[in-house]
């Protein structure tokens, strides 16, 4: 247990439980005004950027400890949005402008007469939170398995998974497709039986948000602190070697790609409820490869590194889109640009060479910090 | 003061112009009168100032069946409600006011001019004079105006212009106006009630053999009570256009297909070099692409304000300096950047990816998000009818200059030594460095060299794209679709790959509608590369798993 709870897991998880206390108090207890409060809408937006730290947890165990740049986890975070959209859609009920009972507004104006049948139980919550997991999953598996067996790897497979990401935009965006289309789906009105505006719900997400985030990270700590994190990480330093060594390299590959898929398909399901849409527009190729550059921000293949770097490149970005719009893709740019030609290790591999260089005793890093050759 | 004396010198100056007419126009007159048509000419005229909508008419076709040549002016100006009638003469308001007299276009002075009124005109007058003006123009010696005629006959399909169109057809040798011309005759048949069966079925015939879209509407749109072997006729007819149309179709679609292979071809051999040296992925493509575009947009802002007369050029002098342009941003950011990630391909990935921004929030903020206008020369405009195909003149354009940049770039390789190290670099890095090539530096000529043909890539895609600043993004997937299917062994690879992708593409379109299509193809490409993990074209030998 001590390896999977390391001192930085402490750190992490001890931050963690602050923000699930703290952000809500600010938010409910101290009275409007105060310096303390925190105004309404600043509540979804952190939950916002704890989903996204979840996205980035799940870039960077493929990334960091199995190699795989995939730029195209964006999709599965999508898909888990969609999973969640759709139930928020069905709970929506007759609510809605055209006030049908059983079909969304959209398929209502598109003269659609009966529910297609993938939307068939997603009114069930539960089997709406299987999807989540099991339709990102699902779509990382069959990718992978055609993938790693035939050895597409590198930039090849930066590429594919570019074009897979690319591919699901363009079909989301067919209205025909049964997703809402362009305006995908949105006007959500309860999430079990809670109404998705009222406050308390928010923070109630806000704290599930913490939560996920906080068990992904637990479970992404002990997938690389087990022996298979072992042979992921030396798949990583030298793929041809462990698959001489005797490894099903592709299995290892599978196991890995699919599990992060899958927290990244949950952190889109958190993300749907808190901002209130999800659209074909988060299938964007941009979305997938600004998800890698928080990872690369805060150093890869450390895990806390990608949460730290989500939090604050997105804080970075809600602070530019506000008050110099114009700049902030120079900003975001530029920081592709120095992260990978000045800090190969991010903010947390800096900072560790810092604090070693104070402390000059060497640290047991047991592999976390990220390796210079990316190969 | 000095508007009244140019007043009086426009005034002067047509004059001059219709004393010009004045000395012609009875010359003309008389001939005719001195033809047996006289009397029914003047009997025309007569009819025109009665006032009467039915004198009118009948004055309409009175005049088409003399033949006259003043009788075109006359009709247009009646439907241009510039005809004018009193005392028994008709004349014509010209433009500056001033009247003429309409049979032999002398000026009335102006007393005569103030008593006149203009003809009046209802619906059936109006008819009637559409369609004498149609088949008036039937024979008029411009081709366009001869074209435009038989389309009017086609649409009125009145009978009265079966004369003048079987005058017209006996003289016709245009091509193209004798098939419009052929159609129009036709579709008059088909619809006059008392055409004999004999008539009918040639007219079918006729548009069997046309075998064009508006014969398979004709044959579509058979008037009720025909014959049962009438429609049968019709039916065989329609069933051979709709096969010959489906034809030509397929080979238009094939046309589309190459032409967007060659879009393609162009945006993504740039890519194929780069990639193919250095083993870079290089994200800012699309954004050289975007520079070539924006280059010829201000070339030809520059030639718009100084030199007008050169605009045919303005693509002619983009062309080298998008290349420059685009060439020395390439080999600014491979000293800058990529130099330093050598062997870390997946960071080069993410590090062009960030420059790809800069670059396109940069040409934002200098020219402004939305599209900007690039002209297209007039040399580029139109378009060749070639049998049931067409070809626009920018689309063959782009089509020849992506097929001659190919062939350059494949002579560059071959034939120059900056070809040869380039090549020794793509196979192996490290033999070559020790045979004395200096490989850092071909890096950055090859960079550029890469650069430079996505700037002219530009260009030629400034003419059939929006100049935006997304004008990159929206290839830079399809480019590296192209590059990852043609594999980086050789440029052939590159040019199969965009050939086929761009065929299979607008082959699919008709079937599964343009986005299905391309996810098809993008699901069959990611199928593909797990047959070929590197493409058709792929090195081999040792260094290729390096």
């Amino acid at each position: 247990m001590s390896t999977i709870i390391n001192r930085q897991a402490v750190v992490v998880l001890v931050l963690l439980a602050l923000a699930a206390i703290v952000i809500p108090a600010m938010n409910l207890a101290a009275a409007p005004g105060s310096v303390f409060h925190l105004s309404d809408h600043l509540v979804p937006l952190f939950g916002k950027y704890l989903c996204f730290a979840l996205l980035a947890l799940s870039v960077d165990l493929v990334w960091g400890f199995c190699g795989i740049l995939s730029l195209g986890h964006g999709a599965f975070f999508a898909l888990g949005g969609y999973a969640m959209g759709m139930y928020l859609m069905r709970q929506v009920g007759s609510r809605g402008v055209y006030a049908d009972p059983v079909l969304p507004d959209f398929m209502v104006f598109l003269n659609w007469k009966e529910l297609p049948w993938f939307w068939e139980g997603f009114n069930h919550f539960p089997y709406a939170l299987l999807m989540i997991l099991a339709v990102p999953g699902a779509l990382a598996f069959v990718f992978g398995w055609f993938a790693f067996r035939s050895r597409v790897t590198g930039v090849y497979l930066s590429i594919m998974t570019q074009a897979m990401t690319f591919a699901l935009m363009l079909a989301f965006f067919r209205n025909d497709m049964g997703f809402g289309g362009n305006n995908g789906l949105t006007d959500f009105k309860d999430i079990l039986g809670f109404s998705v505006q009222a406050k308390s719900t928010r923070i109630a997400l806000f704290v599930l948000s913490v939560a996920a985030l906080a068990a992904g990270y637990v479970l992404c700590r002990w997938v690389v602190s087990s022996k298979l994190g072992k042979v992921v990480v030396a798949i990583r330093d030298a793929e041809s070697r462990t698959r001489f060594l005797g490894y099903h390299v592709e299995q290892y590959k599978l196991v890995v790609f699919t599990l992060s898929a899958m927290l990244a398909g949950v952190a889109g399901a958190l993300y749907v409820p808190q901002v209130g849409i999800i659209n074909p527009g988060e299938f964007a190729p941009a979305n997938s490869i600004e998800a890698v550059i928080w990872v690369a921000v805060g150093g890869r293949g450390t895990l806390a590194g990608a949460i730290l770097g989500a939090l604050v490149v997105n804080a970075g970005k809600t602070w530019f889109t506000g008050a110099v719009p114009e700049y902030w893709l120079f900003a975001l740019g530029g920081l592709f640009v120095l992260v990978t030609l000045f800090m190969p290790t991010g903010i947390l591999g800096a900072a560790d060479k810092v604090w070693k260089r104070l402390r000059s005793r060497p640290e047991d890093t047991r592999g976390e910090l990220a390796s210079q050759a990316a190969e | 003061m000095a508007a009244l004396i140019l007043n009086f010198w426009a005034h002067r100056m047509i004059s001059f112009r219709n004393a010009l007419r004045a000395l012609l126009g009875p010359l003309v007159v008389v001939g005719a009168l001195s033809s047996a048509h006289a009397g029914p000419y003047d009997d025309a005229l007569i009819k025109l100032t009665t006032d009467n909508y039915a004198d009118t008419d009948a004055g309409v076709a009175a005049l088409v069946e003399s033949g006259n040549p003043r009788a075109e002016a006359i009709i247009e100006a009646l439907r241009a409600g510039t005809l004018l009638y009193g005392d028994g003469k008709l004349a014509i308001r010209g433009p500056a006011g001033v009247a003429v007299d309409a049979t032999t276009a002398t000026p009335l002075v102006a007393s005569d001019a103030g008593s006149l009124k203009p003809v009046r005109v209802n619906n059936r007058v109006r008819r009637a004079v559409e369609a004498a003006l149609g088949s008036m123009t039937l024979l008029s010696p411009d081709q366009r105006r001869r074209l435009d005629a038989a389309a009017a006959v086609l649409r009125s399909r009145d009978a009265a212009a079966l004369p003048s169109l079987d005058k017209a057809l006996a003289q016709e040798k245009v091509e193209r106006v004798k098939i419009a011309m052929l159609e129009a005759r036709a579709a008059i048949i088909l619809n006059q009630p008392d055409s004999s069966p004999g008539d009918r079925l040639a007219a079918v015939a006729t548009l069997g053999n046309l075998g064009n879209q508006n014969a398979l509407a004709l044959l579509a749109n058979l008037p009720a009570g025909a014959s049962p072997e009438l429609t049968a006729a019709a039916r065989q007819a329609s069933e051979t256009i709709a096969a010959n149309l489906a034809l030509w179709n397929a080979a238009q679609n094939v046309w589309y297909g190459i032409s967007l292979g060659s879009v393609l071809l162009l945006a993504a051999i740039g890519l194929a070099i780069t990639f193919g040296t250095m083993g870079v992925i290089n994200m800012a493509h699309g954004e050289m692409v975007m520079i070539g575009a924006y280059t010829t947009f201000m070339v030809q802002e520059v030639i718009r304000n100084h030199a007008p007369g050169l605009f045919g050029a303005s693509l002619f002098i983009a062309l080298p300096l998008a290349f420059l342009i685009a060439g020395a941003i390439g080999i600014a950011i491979e000293r800058l950047v990529i130099r330093f990630l050598y062997g870390r391909p997946l960071e080069t990935l993410l590090a062009t990816w960030g420059l790809s921004l800069i670059l396109q929030q940069g040409v934002r903020t200098m020219f402004g998000p939305s599209n900007r206008e690039v002209g297209t020369p007039e040399w580029m405009s139109g378009a060749l009818q070639l049998g049931g195909l067409s070809l626009t003149y920018n689309r063959i354009a782009i089509v020849i200059f992506a097929f001659a940049v190919f062939a350059t770039l494949l002579l560059v390789l071959r034939y120059t030594s900056l070809g040869l190290y380039m090549r020794a670099v793509t196979q192996n890095r490290r033999m070559a460095g020790s045979v004395g090539i200096r490989t850092s530096r071909i890096d950055a000529l090859a960079f550029g060299l890469g650069s430079g043909v996505a700037g002219i890539a530009g260009v030629a895609l400034s003419q059939i794209d929006n100049v935006s600043p997304n004008l990159g993004q929206s290839y830079i997937i399809d480019s590296f679709m192209v590059v990852v299917f043609g594999g980086v062994g050789n440029l052939w690879g590159t040019l199969v790959g965009a050939m086929t992708l761009g065929v299979a593409n607008k082959l699919l379109e008709p079937f599964a509608g343009a986005v299905l299509g391309k996810i098809l193809l993008l699901v069959a490409i990611i199928l593909f590369i797990q047959r070929r993990p590197r493409g058709l074209f792929a090195l081999k030998g040792r260094a290729a798993e390096a």
